[in-house]
């Protein structure tokens, strides 16, 4: 990030327009509106404040990190005047939006919106306090900046602790609402909706305490070593062992609704796990990957569907489907067999469409029902006992998502999957090592569209029907979003990738409008700061981190080795 | 006995004949330079041996057998190894890694096996990496084997690069510029070591090489390429002798005056 050297001021007032710009735009789409309802501090903070005050707070802390001001009164100044450009831009908002009618264009730019920006007060106080407090914003962010760095990230750990305990009162007052005594004092921190401001502070209080004190050692510096586990055997059974009990006491605790969100969340991983083999192990890049979910979710439409004169039980489709993702993952692997990058991007892409339009065509209507979809699809049955609620179901995501993700792991580190990965690294290089660029390829095809068929059985027996509309593009990019935002080719990534991206917009279902607002800016954001995602496989960060090792070894060694090192 | 044999390769890329009916006999265990000036055809030939190109006519056979128009991999499986003139190591992979990617038409353990990791596939994978470590020694990467090979120094990237190909056991070994880029103290060494390499794994090598002095020093026979053609073959001595080389290098009339003195202008260049 070398900027040419312009004036720090020069930079502070451009910034103060981004970040007022950033707002203007957020409120003028709606979010801070629709998120103005939700408390993250009881009657103090809300959602929607956080959205148009947080780009002051964030350009600040950027721009300082940035230049780096010499003194602190510099800093400070810095925030207050990106503070002040920011407040004006939105002060200019609210005054145009008086005085003109942007509904025309803007929906949103409605009284309401101008009450929220005002804070609910008459215009000309309610203005300027949003230019003060947009000012303390910026003055906030220089201060954190000026903070020892240890006490600094334990602020925004504080920060973000509360952010997210605040949105997610539902969920955690629903989890917490069996556990006794603990249940009434858990009830007690929340208010209608958020915490309660006490409670807010004491949170926060405790998360920087701990994180404070936790920052004592210093974080392991990256190696050019592959770290290995450290961990003893028993130890690492014992997490696993925890980790499973957990998922498998999750559906009671809870409870219908927040199920239904986990088998959305799972039957995202499930998929994930497979695009993360082509894309992340083989570097193969697939947009048409729903059309695997659409074939394994149709098999098991058109094979149980009494509709459609299906027979079968969900256990006896299961094998058939799987054999019609392996094939079609052959088919689509054969003719792109030569295609690298953007050509085999365009492709896949292609043949996506080309599965959902054949479901949805009438010529084949009496095979696949046209836009009518399946219905009456069979759901499995385990031992004679039927699984159709969310909560039981959400056990079959859980034994496909152990089964793949455990298939996953164990290709990863064998012969196999340094075949992918030197596929990935080299092409050339690897077919002149001997290996059969073909069936590697086609492995890597074949196995990632089973992956995705399974999710799309389960899926059909979910909904216990199935319809071309719910197989469209939109899912290969939600399956590649949460690969890239988790990390690429890193398996507990998929995991996070999915909780973060399917989960939110579920628990928050104001952000469900802004979903791919929201999945745009976050890509972008993470490209420029985390490009190894949110749980990076341990290889992939020291591919994106080569310079720093580079310099951290030249620190270590001295001088002697650059030379040598290049 | 013959390992490798060219009869009449010739290449051609539209109206451009890279390589026009290039004839030779690579002998078992013998160290075998080809040299030229740039563009004279020695890459494409390469490429032609390794099956990364097809050529248009002649045949290459290897040890007998008729590679040409064989999938690269094929060849590679056959006993024909590589390395490249820019180094093209799998950089993002450890030493030991890109040792095993070179390992890997020995290794048998497929799909089911790497899921199951049952007994055969675990010891197999076990003999692997002990072998690669065992390489990583032989070529003077002791320790270095849990590096990521973008961070190994130039000099021992091209080691690795000689290792990883040395994995797949070749029976032929292709070497392209292994001294590029290096200076004369690390040169030296890698004239020592692909001494070595022959000495001890007998292994056939061949060689393309700009450096003169490493070439004469080195190579028991020589081909001398200019324009896709053979102009010269011989021991070295035979090579600096010969007016039609001397020509190539230095251009069409500095042959006539120019005696012995020739070979040291064309090792310092």
């Amino acid at each position: 990030m070398q900027t040419p050297a312009s004036s720090p001021w020069k930079q502070a007032v451009q910034a103060g327009l981004i970040a007022g710009a950033i707002a203007v735009l957020l409120s003028l789409v709606g979010m801070v509106a629709s998120f103005s309802g939700r408390f993250i501090i009881s009657g103090v903070f809300s959602m929607g404040q956080i959205i148009f005050l947080a780009p002051m707070f964030l350009m600040t802390y950027s721009v300082l990190r940035r230049i780096s001001p010499q003194s602190a009164q510099k800093a400070i100044l810095i925030g207050l005047l990106i503070g002040l450009v920011g407040g004006i831009v939105l002060v200019a908002l609210v005054l145009i939006g008086k005085s003109i009618n942007l509904q025309v264009m803007f929906v949103n730019s409605s009284p309401v919106l101008h009450k929220i920006l005002t804070f609910g007060l008459e215009l000309v106080p309610g203005l300027l306090v949003l230019l003060v407090i947009s000012m303390v914003m910026g003055v906030l962010a220089s201060g954190i900046f000026l903070l020892p760095k240890r006490l600094a990230a334990a602020i925004f750990q504080g920060l973000i602790w509360v952010l997210l305990v605040g949105l997610l009162r539902d969920l955690i007052l629903t989890v917490t609402s069996r556990w006794g005594p603990l249940a009434g004092l858990v009830r007690s921190l929340f208010a209608l909706s958020g915490l309660k401001p006490v409670a807010a502070v004491l949170l926060f209080a405790l998360i920087v305490g701990i994180y404070y004190w936790r920052g004592k050692k210093p974080a392991a510096p990256l190696t050019p070593v592959l770290p290995k586990p450290k961990q003893r055997p028993l130890v690492r059974w014992l997490t696993w062992a925890g980790i499973a009990l957990l998922l498998i006491l999750l559906p009671p605790i809870l409870g219908i609704f927040f199920s239904d969100i986990l088998d959305t969340v799972f039957m995202y991983i499930l998929m994930g796990i497979g695009l993360n083999i082509v894309v992340g192990f083989a570097g193969l890049l697939d947009l048409g990957y729903v059309a695997f979910f659409a074939i394994g979710a149709y098999t098991m439409g058109v094979l149980t569907s009494p509709e459609l004169g299906g027979t079968m039980t969900y256990w006896q489709a299961l094998p058939f489907a799987m054999i019609a993702c392996v094939l079609s993952g052959l088919i689509l692997g054969l003719p792109v067999l030569k295609m690298r990058g953007d050509y085999l991007a365009i492709v896949t892409l292609g043949f996506g469409e080309i599965v959902r339009l054949l479901a949805l065509s009438d010529w084949l209507r009496p095979w696949f029902g046209g836009s009518q979809g399946i219905q009456l699809i069979a759901q499995p049955s385990i031992f004679g006992f039927l699984l159709n609620t969310q909560q039981e179901l959400y056990y079959l995501f859980l034994i496909g998502v152990g089964v793949v993700a455990f298939i996953a792991w164990r290709l990863r580190d064998s012969r196999i999957g340094r075949t992918w990965m030197a596929l990935r690294e080299d092409e050339d290089v690897a077919v002149a090592m001997g290996i059969n660029h073909v069936a590697t390829k086609l492995m890597a095809f074949a196995t990632g569209a089973l992956f995705s068929g399974i999710a799309g059985t389960i899926f059909a027996a979910k909904l216990q029907s199935v319809y071309p509309h719910s197989m469209n593009f939109l899912v290969s990019i939600n399956v590649l979003c949460l690969i890239i935002i988790g990390g690429m080719g890193s398996i507990p990534g998929v995991f996070v990738g999915a909780l973060a991206l399917m989960g939110s917009p579920e628990l928050l279902r104001e952000f469900a409008e802004y979903r791919y607002l929201v999945y745009g800016a976050l890509l972008v954001v993470m490209m420029l700061t985390r490009p190894e995602g949110l749980w990076p496989d341990a290889r992939r960060r020291l591919e994106l981190h080569e310079e720093e090792i580079e310099e951290e070894l030249a620190a270590e060694t001295g001088p002697a080795v650059m030379e040598t090192t290049k | 006995m013959a390992v490798l044999v060219a009869k009449g390769v010739t290449k051609r890329f539209g109206g451009l004949e890279a390589l026009s009916g290039i004839d030779f006999e690579i002998k078992d265990k013998s160290i075998y330079s080809i040299i030229g000036p740039n563009g004279a055809g020695k890459t494409t030939f390469f490429n032609c041996v390794t099956g990364f190109y097809t050529p248009e006519e002649g045949e290459i056979l290897l040890d007998g057998k008729n590679i040409t128009g064989l999938s690269p991999d094929r060849v590679a499986r056959l006993g024909v190894s590589r390395t490249y003139q820019n180094i093209r190591l799998f950089k993002n992979m450890t030493s030991v890694e890109n040792i095993l990617v070179g390992m890997h038409p020995h290794l048998k353990s497929g799909l089911i096996g790497a899921v199951l990791r049952d007994p055969r596939t675990v010891r197999e994978e076990k003999s692997a990496v002990e072998e690669s470590r065992r390489l990583l020694r032989f070529v003077g990467l002791r320790g270095k084997g849990d590096m990521m090979a973008m961070n190994l120094s130039y000099g021992d990237q091209r080691r690795l690069e000689i290792a990883r190909a040395l994995a797949s056991r070749p029976k032929i070994l292709l070497l392209d510029e292994p001294t590029a880029g290096m200076n004369p103290s690390e040169t030296q060494e890698m004239v020592h070591f692909i001494r070595q390499l022959r000495d001890e794994l007998a292994i056939t090598i061949l060689l393309i090489e700009h450096q003169m002095r490493v070439v004469m020093s080195i190579s028991e026979q020589i081909t001398v390429l200019d324009f896709g053609v053979k102009i010269a073959e011989g021991t070295a001595t035979q090579i600096q002798n010969n007016p039609k080389v001397i020509e190539a290098y230095l251009g069409r009339g500095a042959a006539s005056g120019l005696g012995q003195t020739d070979s040291k202008s064309a090792a310092a260049a």
